[in-house]
């Protein structure tokens, strides 16, 4: 059973923490990532990031995320939650905890998910500079490949 | 039975929707256009800002009722068709 969330609003880590393992006895260890709008970007400041999304979509291809890491590590239990909207410098963007039997299939499970979701989530992210200007970011070969390892 | 004269809903997202100056847009399945990569076609000649949105199109990524896509996905009438970068969340 997992819980996916796409909101505006900040997420209370701890929070989710608690929710994931509340009455589980079962559970050997949970990955955790918490992905932020960095400051910079190549050359420029970066003040605030927008991030757009297409919302008929969005939880479904998560969710389909989700099953296929559910799938290969046998996960205990999993929390994906990307917010959406204006971000400034410093602002969570998104959070996964993927908990399981092992480490190994949790912190696994945890690269998986944020790799899958930078690759074939419908989200896309507008970055503000420092002077002004701003520009859409565009898809990273890095990312790509990050995402076919698994 | 699909309704035959349902139109078709095109989205756009990012800067597709930028340069084509619309989020949303429903047009009826022109006569010829039987997969997404023959309405791309379609769609370059409706409007400079959509010739512009098109231009690289190994840029352009799409989906189908709301599953990803590609040019050779046949259309009916009805479907919800998407037009995007390629994603940058995460």
């Amino acid at each position: 059973m997992a819980t996916i969330k796409v909101q505006e609003e900040n997420f209370d880590i701890g929070a989710e923490f608690a929710a994931l393992t509340a009455g589980r006895t079962d559970i050997g260890g949970i990955g955790c990532f918490v992905g932020t709008v960095r400051n910079n970007a190549l050359d420029q400041r970066v003040t605030a990031m927008t991030l757009e999304h297409y919302p008929a979509m969005t939880e479904r291809a998560i969710a389909r995320i989700v099953e296929e890491a559910e799938r290969r590590w046998g996960l205990l239990g999993c929390t994906v939650i990307h917010r959406v909207g204006r971000l400034v410098a410093g602002e969570n963007i998104v959070l996964v905890l993927a908990a399981a039997s092992h480490r190994q299939a949790a912190l696994d499970a945890t690269a998986f998910l944020i790799d899958w979701l930078k690759t074939k989530a419908p989200f896309w992210k507008r970055e503000e500079f420092a002077d002004g200007g701003g520009a859409w970011v565009e898809a990273r070969k890095a990312d790509d490949a990050a995402a076919a390892r698994w | 039975m699909a309704d035959t004269d349902a139109p078709l809903t095109i989205l756009y997202f990012a800067w597709l929707r930028e340069r084509t100056g619309t989020a949303e847009e429903s047009v009826a399945l022109p006569a010829g256009v039987r997969t997404v990569g023959d309405l791309i076609a379609w769609l370059t000649e409706q409007s400079p800002g959509h010739a512009s949105a098109f231009a690289n199109r190994r840029a352009v990524r799409c989906a189908v009722n709301q599953d990803f896509s590609d040019s050779a996905t046949l259309l009916h009438p009805g479907d919800e068709v998407a037009f995007f970068p390629p994603v940058t969340g995460g």
